[in-house]
């Protein structure tokens, strides 16, 4: 292994001066421009074909770049931003009910109880709207009212509607706009993409990202790419937890090999538990399936109020039910933000009140909303939901309340970016789930879409063009020795799996590594937990690498080789993971410690000693990383215990 | 719940496939199907063998990875799902259960059920889009979009792109998938200026890429996981002959000056 380069001892955000407000929009002219006879001249290449990625790498191309996609699915389309179901927020206030763009950054700042930077999410707030404009020009089929004006509806940790959907299609119908444009750039022969093709190395020439190392999936073939920038769209790590709601494939690869040549990861432990997901019901389970956060519009949470009751649910009276995130959050209910709602669930499973085989569970019940609104207006909202629902359990939302539990669905933490989505190496950019940003230590429904989008779309085509302007790179020979060394570490690393023909499989170390983080990392640490599973991990690690089971050959597609390579990465991946959980002795957001709760259990955060981002160097095997703190400065927001009650 | 698969092995695209039989014992009944598969794939490589290769991901019918013959049925036997919604509790338990992958001459078989459906990106390509690049939208509510179209539109762009019509289709026919876009974006006001040009275009390619004729048998809707309807080939034939009936040959030099 080529040892990395030596991190800076600091991180700069690089945030512009000047009053919050007007910082972007004085950014944008102080920004060197590319002219367009220059933009062909300039090569990007875009890792992953999501929402941040094909945004990204279909405006670029209409800019005039050329631009090389790369995506391990069979189709750009396939990308897991697919799967988002509930909407996309935005600062329209077309319903009136007062929303600005200020409400939504303050709200979005708030929810990631204060762990987020100010000026990202002021701009991402001022962008909203502009996402919504160009959605709908593309034919995107949002929601609309009877006269034809675009429909609204309220999420979590929001006290105005300002959530777009397409049922609960949001995240299909909006990355199908981003695909489409982006198969335009490619029939044009405009983008040049490259499916079945998983980045496995980043190309850090003289300093600076000028490309990558991939791996096809079809022939395997280790080859290299080449350009002038990489923009890295490949998600978040939710999969270190092996049960997930992310797709089967969902990795974190391309992230943490990018890392281990230089990228500050940032907040590894923030990550998101969504507490709307079916829960787990056996040990064959290969993924958890997500339940809207918009049923919690309509639909009331409530386990038995005494524990051990076994009567169905239709059998016990209002008054032995307990409504408890009514009860303990009157302002906001059952919409309070997913980090709360989901340990106010675990809370009372603790309790032993929860419901279902498993006592893992809590009721997600529509009843009243039925009788009120009539079967037919639930159908209308959430049809589909419900079909998925009774596909999966057997079970008919109509008359049985679902049975729901928290399960690990986002990942707030990623690669360190400043200002302009750029990582700690000079020319490597972030974008989407996959960097560490706007959404603090938690983020709030319908956000992830509106930042993915926000990036790819609006805020890195102008942020690239910066970076290219005012940078002088020489050409990369994709023959030269620097290239041709990493493309054969890349290729032995490949070989070395194939080798170990031991006699555990990929997923059976998954499963390992998942249990340890679930319980250890999971919606509640503890000191002696995250030691514990800082000793646990490196052994799980010793273990795969001894006696992993990868059958079959490198020269062909095998999955089984894909997933081991990505699992390899998780083991390393988790010890990061818990180490930064162990530093940070405060709770936030997704983050709790149990050392650190107010009187009436809720995250206490210790802003004195931990308001910032913590930003992660790889220091070399074997060698504990090295912590980096980007400050938080709060100059407009007031920094306020969170309050949802 | 005790199953024997029958399933088409195949090495790669060259090399001649075969059906292999696996006993797939105690498979609990809430699993779904592909979790069956990952059960027999795991017995297999505590075996050294190689596991079977199959396209999935989201495991939740949205992302059109996964895509298998079930005992001849695209997707098997549950209406409106696709392969990872099926369930085990759908079959009976002790049956044979046979798998093979997408049938086609458009979707050429990489590795045993994991077939190439590039096909489908290159009718998008050829004009599924609406060309608005990025920036010059006008405000989202400037443009009414009557609800009904709007809902109509959403039922045609659920369309996942897994390519089930084709492979259910004796035809070979992908003229559910391209009329489920051209319904789309022809619904919207948003797609009216490019409706006719995308239609010749998106029709043309699908002929490019050897899928068959469509003669309306209907067992595309019957497959379809989100219960696309037939309907929407209809829309595409009048559209059709009206963008023939209607085609001028493009002219250059519109910005001069």
């Amino acid at each position: 292994m080529i040892a990395p380069p030596a991190g800076p001892s600091s991180v700069n955000a690089r945030v512009p001066a000047g009053p919050l407000e007007t910082k972007w929009e004085r950014h944008k002219f102080d920004m060197k421009l590319v002219s367009p006879a220059n933009k062909r001249k300039y090569t990007i290449i875009v890792v992953g074909t999501g929402l941040a990625g094909a945004s990204a790498a279909a405006t670029l191309s209409e800019l005039g770049y050329r631009v090389i996609g790369i995506t391990y699915h069979d189709s750009p389309r396939r990308a897991h931003s697919i799967a988002a179901q509930g909407g996309i927020n935005a600062a329209k206030n077309y319903p009136n009910d007062g929303d600005s763009v200020f409400r939504l950054f303050y709200d979005t700042i708030k929810g990631g109880d204060f762990r987020a930077r100010e000026a990202n999410v002021h701009r991402l707030a001022e962008v909203s709207v502009n996402i919504i404009d160009q959605c709908v020009a593309q034919g995107v089929p949002f929601a609309r009212e009877y006269g034809g004006l675009l429909a609204n509806r309220s999420f979590g940790g929001a006290q105005v509607s300002r959530t777009f959907y397409a049922r609960g299609q949001t995240g299909q119908q909006l990355l199908l706009g981003a695909y489409q444009a982006l198969e335009r750039q490619i029939g044009r022969g405009a983008v040049d993409m490259h499916p079945h093709t998983e980045m496995l190395d980043l190309l850090v020439v003289d300093g600076r990202a000028r490309g990558i190392v991939a791996r096809d999936l079809i022939t395997g073939e280790v080859r290299s790419f080449v350009g002038d920038a990489v923009v890295l769209a490949t998600g978040g790590y939710g999969n270190v937890f092996y049960l997930s709601t992310n797709a089967r494939n969902s990795n974190a690869t391309a992230i943490w090999r990018a890392h281990k040549r230089g990228a500050a990861f940032a907040n590894p432990c923030f990550t998101q538990i969504h507490p709307t997901c079916i829960p787990v019901s056996g040990d064959y389970q290969s993924k958890l399936t997500l339940m809207s956060e918009s049923l919690r519009n309509d639909g009331r949470v409530w386990v038995p109020a005494r524990g051990g009751d076994s009567r169905t649910p239709g059998d016990i009276p209002e008054a032995e039910r307990d409504y408890f995130l009514e009860r303990k959050y009157p302002s906001f209910g059952n919409l309070a933000p997913r980090d709360i709602a989901s340990r106010a669930a675990k809370q009372v499973c603790d309790e032993g009140r929860g419901v279902g085989p498993t006592g893992l569970g809590v009721y997600l019940d529509f009843r009243d909303a039925i009788q009120r609104l009539g079967a037919d207006t639930i159908a209308d909202r959430y049809g589909n939901l419900f079909e998925m629902y009774q596909r999966i359990t057997d079970e008919d939302p109509y008359r049985v309340p679902m049975r729901i539990y928290p399960a690990v669905h986002y990942t707030m933490g990623g690669l360190w970016v400043d200002y302009n989505l750029m990582s700690t190496i000079p020319g490597l950019h972030v974008v989407g789930e996959a960097n560490f940003s706007d959404h603090g230590a938690n983020r709030l429904g319908a956000s992830a879409l509106m930042q993915g989008l926000a990036d790819g779309y609006f805020i890195l085509p102008y942020t690239i063009g910066d970076y290219l302007a005012s940078s002088r790179l020489a050409k990369v020979d994709p023959a030269g020795p620097e290239v041709r060394a990493i493309e054969a570490e890349v290729a032995q690393r490949t070989q070395r799996l194939l080798e170990i023909n031991g006699r555990r499989t990929v997923d059976a170390f998954h499963r390992q590594l998942g249990r340890i983080v679930w319980e250890k990392c999971g919606m509640a640490r503890n000191d002696a937990g995250l030691r514990e599973a800082l000793a646990e991990i490196p052994q799980v690690r010793a273990e795969f690498w001894e006696n992993v089971a990868v059958p079959g050959t490198g020269e062909s597609l095998n999955q089984a080789l894909e997933k081991a390579g990505r699992v390899a990465d998780f083991l390393e991946l988790a010890e990061l993971m818990c180490l930064d959980a162990l530093h940070r002795t405060e709770s936030c957001g997704g983050h709790f410690r149990e050392e650190s709760q107010t009187a009436d259990g809720e995250a206490l955060r210790d802003d004195e000693h931990f308001a910032y981002a913590a930003a992660w160097q790889y220091a070399g095997e074997g060698k504990p990383p090295v912590l980096v703190k980007e400050p938080l400065a709060f100059e407009t927001v007031h920094l306020s215990q969170r309050s949802y009650k | 719940m005790n199953f024997t698969l029958r399933v088409w092995r195949q090495a790669g695209p060259g090399s001649p496939g075969r059906f292999v039989e696996y006993p797939a014992p105690d498979i609990s009944p809430d699993a779904s199907f592909l979790e069956m598969l990952d059960v027999v794939n795991e017995r297999l490589m505590v075996q050294g063998q190689e596991p079977i290769a199959f396209s999935h991901d989201c495991r939740e019918g949205i992302c059109g990875s996964c895509a298998m013959m079930i005992d001849g049925m695209a997707h098997g036997p549950v209406p409106g799902a696709a392969t990872c919604q099926v369930h085990m509790r759908s079959f009976t338990t002790g049956s044979r259960v046979t798998i093979e992958p997408w049938r086609s001459v458009a979707f050429p078989v990489i590795k045993d059920l994991v077939t190439d459906r590039a096909a489908l990106d290159r009718i998008i390509q050829a004009g599924g889009f609406i060309t608005a690049p990025t920036g010059g939208a006008r405000d989202a509510n400037e443009i009414l979009v009557a609800k009904d179209a709007a809902d109509s539109a959403m039922d045609a762009a659920a369309c996942i792109g897994c390519g089930a019509c084709v492979a259910a289709c004796p035809n070979g026919s992908a003229s559910l998938f391209t009329a489920a876009k051209l319904t789309h974006l022809g619904l919207l006001p948003q797609g009216q200026p490019e409706r006719s040009r995308r239609t010749l275009g998106m029709v043309a390619q699908m002929d490019r890429e050897h899928f068959g004729h469509c003669t309306l048998f209907g067992e595309c809707q019957e497959a379809c996981p989100k219960q696309i309807s037939i309907d929407t080939i209809a829309r595409m034939n009048r559209d059709y002959l009206h963008a023939v009936v209607t085609a001028r040959p493009e002219r250059g030099g519109g910005g001069t000056g």
